[in-house]
């Protein structure tokens, strides 16, 4: 327990003391992706085998520092999923990929022992070996700021957290700046919340503060719901003090004295992770009452939201924490006058509250170093879909997506053309290779139609069909949609319904023009952001594919070949034998014919399955 | 003294004084513009969830006028081609999505849908009906629902829960799988619903309608072998005039009684009758009560049966307060089945009611004897206007006629229990010892008179100031069951679940809230003609409480209820 600031700069001194007497490290990755790849149990066997081979390790950053200890750590998220489970040695910095329980021995044997790197663990490309993690291309061309300690800290460790410089803005907050400063720092710094809109954080608490109502709130919003995007759980999970810690400088400034994170429970280990670092920020006295005495109090509650994607709202999280139906209301008043328990209320998303210590830290204009004018800062992206490297990275606001989608992903799988790339999931649109220099940040996205959204890129190749792409946000979309307003719950039922059919190839002339319609009437008229963006993928894939969708409608046919019920297979009769082979593998009878005479598929009965394409001897079953 | 600056805005290029108006749409109304809403009821919250109200501002960007508060120097358009063409979409997807047998459902030509629909020159619906079939939930004896034709403003939810705190239905399941069901999706019947039918009431098309029993009278009607009797509760005379041609409020006691006896009715009697009955057995118990000075709590009347229903729910251990009385219907029906005793004929009862409760009550096993139920039917207003038209009576040019004997005298006091305040001012009558005039229209000034869902009032009974709370809206009702366990003290509280009262009730023809107190109205001047005011000077009582009541008074007019049960139908 501290009670001083005094007795914080101490401890501070302490951990940093003992994190660099622990030199040598072995950090295992256990974000989410590493541990379904087997991390965990990668941890444990090194512990062992270390255990057994005499090397000293320390779970636990040690105290009481000693010159030949090892630390061995299960960080947070590296961000290079594609290429776990990650390990990351230091002091080289190597970073080893794809380990596997085989490798264990080797690592301890040959690293541990005697310093040597395992080469075959290290990534290649294009024929070259990168040892050092800072070296690979993936993370050469990112900035990382948000993301800096993921991977690279014990997430589980508050005095690990502490040793990097953790809970300093927090302490300068406490005693150095007033309130005004404080917001002013935010303001002058032009972060923007992180969670989609990309409303000024500054001008938030700003009318926060100037609330008379108490009590206040800090609402964390931890609801990532976009298919495909895990910024804020990789934030959570690999280093959720800084998120703390930027909600503590909020209810510093705003005179709020209980917060909120609102995280989904599909993220258990999110969920773990922040009790266990509320836990030991209370115990340490962080969290409280009577702060390290300065009289200010702040305790963090969490809420586990049930998996509805309109909870990220801002209406419909507060509603939900406490205890009502996730369902937005209509505005105003705001959140910001009428939040939680109707009281005054900051509600930023986590990436947002993890870019508060930085700018508190360094200060508004070093923070604007990165970045463009109108969006400063970096942004965090989760890179899926089909490219080479997918997984988590952090890139100044401004950069391109080529350089994002090149660069960092490190192209397209398999060498297929780039088509499109959606981004903000199910709310955003999508850019396509005219688009690829347009630099990502909020005004130059919200220009051509998209939005940042929470950050989800969603790469796609020739072979991947609009019409289906659009059909798969809808279809989430209406699942999603709290059922509220009539335009949302309806519109996007009629929406559905008719992309259904187009892939199905029952599209019907007229059908582009009624999707746009219900497009328009949704856009204008829905209750809610997730109302008011649901027929974005629907709009900008019509823009720049309505070709597709009339291919569809008009010709039945899909031109990227991904719509199964669209596939056509025939009997070419020049070639077939009439061996009968093909209608005897066929499961629903739809191929007919006389012996030795050239055999027919009968397209209603046919199912596409293509079963009969690869037993026929002649070659003479085609698809088209 | 400063002048306060006048604030305005503009709507559809007419200047108008911002007055302190909550919303756009108040505003709207005042320049005579009717916006087209769903979702919108003044005395219900806020839900903005139907987007037919909404305008455009001077930017173009659209508002919805429900929940946007007028500001000085808005200027709005509220109905431009944008927003015609919006809810346009709007209606036809709510369309698509309904059970469109317009023709045989019983809200046609008072449904919402169906009127915006045709104001809106909806033609043709351009996706496929997801809702053909109806989708009913008729396990109630109150009232049936049909989800098919539900549009989901949520209008009934907010009525349970904000108005009437009872909280049977909400929300259920996401985006078009939303639905609005019990917990657990029970049948109705299995939920705590009181059966007061304020959802109905809310509705505004016919996803929740009043139980229909008509062909079940029509049937006993039509039996030569069966004398059929008739009472007819006092809010429903006020009620049904507008629906046939009379001005609303306007008081058709006297040709409801015609109409009844045309429709084949052998014996036509008044409920205000059986309310002297009420308000003499309440006044005794009320009288013991204040004389002995023992009891903490008050004494609950139990004249609303969903009132009663609700207790039992909500607040079993408060049973004991409520009054053992039957209610007024319960009562005649207990002495004109004793009457027709020894009739040679099968007699059936029907009860004509504002209230879908009534139906409920009319099943409880604590009014069956020998199994049998004192009231065999209860029809709604609703019903009655029906089978009136389905008669093809000329309502309106129907010369009036008095009830039948011998149970045919009735007070003012009897008439006014249709209005909230009306049981406790006719058990004041009674209980007051100043027998003047001038005392009896002091009552009316005590405070218990009124719109008001929460009254409260101080009045003598002899040497004793009696405190007494009045509330409509089983909201109201339990913020005060809330004051009362908090410590605070009253001697009698008259619920009504209805807010208003019964003029307000769930079978009642759909009415604005001005139409309601007409009919309030209407039922205070019905009680200035009776000759009689107060219920012990009704000559009937006496002869009954020496004929058929005598030494059966606790018999036929009193009950103990046995708890909340589920109904049986």
């Amino acid at each position: 327990m501290i009670a001083t600031r005094q007795e914080l700069q101490s401890l501070r001194e302490a951990c940093m003391r003992a994190a660099k007497a622990e030199s040598r490290k072995i950090l295992v990755c256990a974000g989410t992706g590493c541990v379904s790849g087997g991390s965990l149990d990668i941890y444990a066997a090194l512990k062992q085998k270390m255990e057994a081979k005499g090397i000293p390790c320390e779970v636990e950053l040690a105290m009481d520092p000693h010159e030949d200890v090892v630390g061995l750590k299960k960080s947070g998220c590296h961000g290079f999923c594609e290429m776990g489970p990650l390990v990351r040695i230091e002091p080289q910095g190597w970073l080893y990929t794809k380990v596997s329980l085989a490798d264990v021995d080797e690592i301890v044997e040959r690293t541990m022992a005697k310093g040597e790197i395992v080469e075959r663990l290290a990534y290649r490309q294009n024929g070259k070996i990168y040892e050092k993690q800072e070296e690979i291309p993936f993370y050469q061309k990112q900035t990382r700021k948000v993301l800096e300690h993921c991977g690279h800290i014990d997430a589980d460790s508050i005095y690990e957290y502490i040793s990097i410089g953790g809970y300093e803005a927090f302490e300068k907050a406490l005693f150095d700046m007033s309130s005004d400063e404080i917001i002013t720092q935010i303001s002058d710094s032009g972060l923007r919340g992180r969670g989609g809109g990309g409303f000024p954080t500054g001008r938030k608490w700003t009318q926060v503060a100037r609330q008379k109502a108490t009590p206040k709130y800090v609402v964390c919003n931890g609801d990532e719901g976009d298919p495909g995007a895990f910024m804020d759980r990789s934030i959570m999970e690999g280093d959720p003090h800084r998120m703390i810690e930027g909600m503590m400088i909020a209810g510093v400034a705003v005179g709020a004295e209980d917060g909120y994170i609102y995280v989904r429970a599909e993220y258990p280990m999110a969920v773990a992770r922040l009790s266990n670092a509320i836990a030991q920020a209370k115990k340490l006295g962080l969290l409280g009452e009577n702060i390290l005495g300065s009289g200010f109090n702040f305790n963090i509650h969490i809420n586990q939201g049930a998996g509805a994607f309109v909870c990220g709202e801002g209406s419909a999280l507060t509603a939900s924490i406490e205890g009502k139906r996730g369902m937005p209301r209509v505005k105003p008043p705001r959140t910001v006058e009428h939040g939680l328990f109707d009281k005054p209320t900051v509600l930023n998303n986590v990436e947002t509250f993890a870019n508060v210590p930085t700018i508190i830290k360094a200060g508004a204009e070093e923070y604007r170093k990165i970045g463009t004018e109108t969006s400063p800062g970096t942004k965090a992206f989760a890179l899926t879909g089909n490219i080479v490297n997918t997984g988590l990275i952090e890139v100044p606001m401004g950069t391109t997506l080529r350089e994002v989608i090149f660069d960092i992903g490190g192209g397209m799988r398999g060498g297929a053309d780039f088509k499109a790339v959606q981004i903000g999931g199910p709310s955003g649109g999508c850019l396509t290779s005219a688009e690829l220099d347009l630099p990502l940040d909020f005004d130059s996205l919200k220009k051509v139609g998209a939005m940042i959204g929470s950050g989800g890129l969603v790469v796609m190749d020739s072979h991947t069909c609009m019409v289906e792409v659009a059909r798969f946000f809808m279809n989430f979309t209406q699942n999603e949609s709290c059922g509220k307003c009539v335009p949302c719950r309806e519109g996007t039922r009629r929406m559905l319904e008719i992309l259904e059919r187009i892939v199905a190839g029952k599209g019907r002339e007229g059908d582009i023009d009624l999707l746009l319609e219900l497009a328009d009437t949704i856009t204008n008229t829905a209750l809610c952001g997730l109302g008011k963006t649901a027929a974005g993928p629907v709009v900008s894939t019509i823009k720049y594919f309505r070709d597709e969708y009339e291919a569809h409608i008009r010709e039945k046919r899909c031109p990227a070949g991904a719509c199964a019920k669209l596939r056509r297979i025939h009997i070419d009769p020049a070639l077939c034998k009439g061996c009968s082979k093909c209608s005897r593998i066929c499961p629903v009878g739809a191929i007919s014919g006389t012996l030795k005479q050239p055999f027919v598929i009968d397209p209603e009965k046919c199912i596409k399955c293509g079963a009969c394409i690869g037993t026929c001897p002649f070659h003479a079953i085609k698809e088209d | 003294m400063a002048m306060v600056k006048k604030e305005f805005m503009t709507i559809d290029g007419i200047p108008v004084e911002i007055n302190g108006e909550k919303n756009l749409l108040e505003l709207i109304r005042k320049v005579g513009i009717k916006m087209p809403t769903f979702c919108y009821h003044s005395e219900l919250s806020i839900y903005g969830a139907c987007r037919m109200c909404m305008v455009e501002n001077q930017w173009g960007g659209l508002d919805a006028a429900c929940s946007t508060p007028p500001k000085a120097g808005m200027q709005i358009r509220t109905n431009t081609e944008r927003l015609r063409k919006y809810r346009k979409m709007i209606l036809e997807l709510l369309l698509a999505h309904h059970c469109r047998d317009c023709t045989t459902c019983d809200n046609n030509g008072t449904c919402k849908l169906q009127d915006l629909a045709m104001r809106f020159d909806i033609n043709d619906v351009r996706f496929p009906n997801t809702a053909e079939k109806p989708l009913i939930d008729d396990s109630s004896v109150s009232i049936v629902r049909d989800q098919h034709k539900c549009i989901l403003c949520g209008d009934c939810v907010r009525m349970c829960n904000e108005v009437q705190n009872v909280g049977a239905i909400d929300f259920a399941h996401r985006g078009s799988k939303m639905t609005i069901s019990t917990a657990f999706d029970v049948p109705i019947a299995e939920s705590p619903c009181v059966g007061c039918g304020q959802c109905i009431a809310a509705c505004p098309t016919g996803a929740i309608l009043v139980k229909n029993d008509i062909s079940k009278v029509w049937k006993a009607l039509d039996d030569p072998k069966t004398k059929v009797t008739v009472q007819v509760a006092p809010a429903v005379r006020v009620a049904l005039g507008k629906e046939l041609g009379l001005t609303p409020g306007e008081n058709a006691m006297g040709k409801i009684v015609a109409a009844l006896r045309r429709m084949g009715f052998d014996e036509v009697y008044d409920t205000s009758t059986s309310a002297d009955l009420t308000v003499l057995e309440e006044s005794n118990e009320l009288a013991k009560r204040i004389a002995d000075g023992k009891e903490e709590m008050p004494l609950f009347s139990s004249c609303c049966p969903a009132w009663v229903r609700y207790c039992e729910n909500k607040y079993p251990e408060l049973m004991p307060h409520v009054s053992t009385c039957k209610s007024p219907m319960q009562m005649f029906a207990a002495v004109i089945r004793e009457n027709s005793r020894n009739s040679s004929r099968k007699s059936v009862h029907v009860a004509v009611m504002p209230c879908t409760a009534k139906k409920f009550e009319a099943v409880r096993d604590e009014f069956k004897v020998d199994g049998k139920q004192d009231v065999d039917y209860v029809l709604t207003t609703q019903e009655l206007v029906r089978m009136i038209k389905e008669s093809g009576i000329m309502f309106r040019d129907i010369d009036p006629e008095a009830v039948d004997m011998p149970f045919g005298t009735m007070t003012g006091a009897g008439v006014i229990f249709g209005v909230t305040g009306g049981v406790t001012e006719a058990v004041l009558r009674r209980l007051a010892s100043d027998k003047s005039n001038t005392a009896l229209m002091s009552i009316a000034y005590t405070g218990v008179r009124g719109m008001e869902g929460v009254k409260e009032a101080r009045v003598m009974v002899g040497e004793k100031e009696v405190r007494i709370g009045v509330v409509s809206g089983l909201k109201n009702a339990s913020d005060l069951i809330e004051r009362i366990k908090a410590g605070e003290h009253f001697d009698f509280v008259e619920v009504m679940a209805c807010p208003g009262g019964c003029i307000s009730g769930g079978g009642q023809p759909f009415a604005s809230s001005a139409e309601k107190e007409k009919r309030g109205a209407g039922l205070y001047s019905a009680d200035k003609l009776c000759n009689i005011k107060r219920s012990e000077e009704n000559p009937l009582m006496m002869t009954l409480y020496n004929g058929i009541l005598k030494g059966r008074v606790h018999e036929l007019l009193h009950v103990h209820y046995h708890g909340a049960k589920q109904e049986e139908n």
